[in-house]
């Protein structure tokens, strides 16, 4: 807007700009200082690794030699040659565009169900829903049930009863890997969503409630539709972050379930292929590679959902 | 209940499928838990009868038994495993705690230039898995010799961003007058953290708490830690349970120890932690 009329002489109100930034920054030292602790850790282990990442993306580094530059070919080979990178973006998004937004409808249906309960029947059935996502390797427990021989208990039930006759290769069968995963996936995504939903449900005036039926609101589904979800956005927001994030990462719960790689990559993820890269075969800059393509979806996914969710009740 | 009679917009039908759906979701999830314990106190003719029965029958002690012996029988002490984890639990929770309030306290009551640039990259980094750093960070830990050491696990734990983004938002809600008071008395920054900001946050704390202490409690030590003296119980645990099928019931009572210590910190705790979940909102 002003660039014209800044144009003559832009020396002196630059210094200016600068002393007076300075100045700004010397008198607020103290809170420097308090920030940081945490945030040279923060930039070292979080913000520096990124930009690390993009670096390696474009070299060719297997952590003996110096990383040599290679442009984009690492990009190249993986969008162009590598068959089963194109099988771990499918199965990642299948598994991300399910788990995701169904993760997150579970966290706020249950926690807009035990809302209402008696306070100590909610609490108990908060931690029966949450307990699953910290209850750290439990969830193997599914392994045993779902076992491929007739001391897998679901195998044993089905086969007891008469409804198969031979067991069922459920975590090598490619046909029940992904479905299998996936129920997993959801019986521990009960985490830091479903507080957020349950505390955001707890904060709700309770008047607005009062005046929606004196307005007309018939039933809980509009109550929920007009009054109930407008007035907990900012929870619905920072819940989508958490679900979309954990959706990427569950990957991590996938490999112990289905063995690593699984029968003919049916369960193979982003996540998986990075870890095949970078912790087995080292190829470092290829590996980073696939790390800035995961971060690249992840961001793009939670700036669609954002958008989405901003509308809500508009 | 009072509320519920007061609402004019309940019917029967609706309380009936709530509570339907309800109990089949409560169902499913305590599944694998109740699963776990039954067959944890399973003596071992029952984990492999057919039909399998998924209730325990009658109840052993048998499997922790097994459980202490094979733990003996290690070439490194089960008590150093468990230091191990004790040691990385606590020095990474006390000082993800104390920086991520300090951080947070500035971040929320003071203005100053990079303020927000700060917490919108904090806000970000919520928004991508943690594999994405994986190979920079093994390489940075590599550089500083951190490989194989304590400070591998801790230190990153001190800086973890969903710890900060509550606190910070929990620390939004303080009242101005009450650190504008402690000002005009003359008190320090320092002060006023310590001792007005510190103890009106405790459930925000706590939270913090809960969730390092959650993560740290499960750590393997992974592509960090080589040295058998270093490695941590849930490594050491996990060593027990992959000694194949004959093991199922001593995975079972792994699984149920490992349970319990994150469950009971939680319960104890659960209103608090609700009360901080309720200011982690985001306004767009």
């Amino acid at each position: 807007m002003s660039m014209l009329a800044r144009a003559p002489r832009p020396r002196p109100q630059f210094r200016l700009r600068l002393a007076a930034k300075l100045e700004e920054i010397k008198e607020n030292r103290v809170s420097y200082v308090f920030l940081a602790p945490y945030g040279i850790f923060f930039i070292l282990f979080t913000v520096l690794p990124v930009i690390i990442a993009i670096g390696l993306s474009f070299t060719h580094y297997n952590m003996l030699q110096r990383p040599t530059w290679v442009a984009w070919q690492n990009y190249l080979r993986l969008f162009l040659a590598d068959d089963v990178f194109l099988i771990a973006v499918k199965n990642t998004f299948i598994f991300a565009i399910i788990t995701g937004p169904l993760s997150y409808l579970l966290c706020l249906f249950f926690a807009w169900m035990i809302n209402e309960l008696h306070p100590k029947v909610r609490a108990f059935l908060t931690l029966l829903f949450y307990a699953p996502s910290i209850s750290g390797n439990l969830y193997l427990m599914w392994t045993i049930l779902f076992s491929p021989d007739s001391y897998g208990y679901v195998n044993g039930f089905l086969l007891y009863w008469g409804i198969i006759d031979s067991p069922i290769q459920f975590l090598t069968d490619p046909r029940w890997m992904m479905p299998l995963v996936i129920v997993v996936v959801l019986w521990m995504s009960l985490g830091t969503s479903f507080l957020v939903f349950i505390a955001g449900l707890q904060g709700i005036d309770q008047t607005l409630y009062e005046a929606g039926a004196v307005d007309g609101v018939k039933n809980r589904i509009q109550e929920l539709y007009y009054i109930t979800l407008p007035s907990m956005r900012p929870q619905l927001m920072f819940g989508a972050i958490m679900s979309i994030t954990q959706s990427f990462a569950a990957a991590g719960q996938i490999i112990p379930l289905v063995g690593f790689p699984s029968t003919d990559y049916a369960a193979h993820t982003v996540v998986a292929h990075l870890l095949d890269y970078g912790n087995i075969r080292f190829e470092m800059g290829y590996a980073s590679a696939i790390a800035v393509v995961l971060f690249i979806t992840m961001i793009a996914a939670q700036r669609i959902v954002q958008r989405i969710l901003s509308r809500l009740g508009d | 209940m009072q509320i519920r009679q007061k609402r004019l917009t309940r019917s029967a039908g609706g309380d009936f499928v709530i509570f339907f759906v309800l109990f089949l979701g409560a169902a499913f999830s305590a599944l694998p838990l109740v699963f776990a314990i039954s067959n944890a106190f399973k003596p071992l003719n029952e984990l492999f009868l057919f039909p399998p029965q998924f209730f325990v029958r009658n109840p052993t002690f048998d499997n922790f038994r097994d459980l202490f012996v094979l733990m003996g029988e290690s070439w490194v002490p089960i008590s150093r495993y468990l230091f191990n984890t004790v040691f990385i639990t606590v020095a990474g929770t006390g000082g993800h705690v104390l920086m991520a309030s300090m951080a947070a306290y500035v971040l929320a009551k003071h203005r100053f230039p990079g303020r927000d640039v700060f917490f919108a990259m904090v806000v970000l980094s919520l928004m991508f898995a943690y594999q994405v750093t994986a190979i920079p960070n093994y390489l940075t830990m590599s550089a500083l010799g951190w490989l194989d050491t304590y400070a591998a696990i801790i230190v990153p734990a001190w800086s973890s961003s969903l710890g900060l983004f509550l606190m910070k938002q929990f620390m939004e809600q303080i009242n101005d007058s009450l650190i504008e008071a402690a000002r005009i008395d003359g008190a320090s920054e320092f002060h006023i953290f310590w001792r007005v900001v510190m103890p009106n946050v405790k459930p925000a704390w706590l939270t913090l708490i809960i969730l390092s202490f959650q993560s740290l409690w499960n750590e393997t030590g992974g592509r960090f830690i080589y040295s058998e003296e270093l490695k941590t119980l849930p490594y050491a645990l996990n060593q027990i349970i992959q000694g194949g099928v004959a093991r199922a019931g001593v995975g079972a009572a792994v699984g149920v120890i490992m349970m319990i210590v994150p469950i009971a910190v939680f319960v104890l705790n659960q209103s608090k932690v609700v009360q901080t979940m309720g200011a982690a909102g985001i306004n767009k």
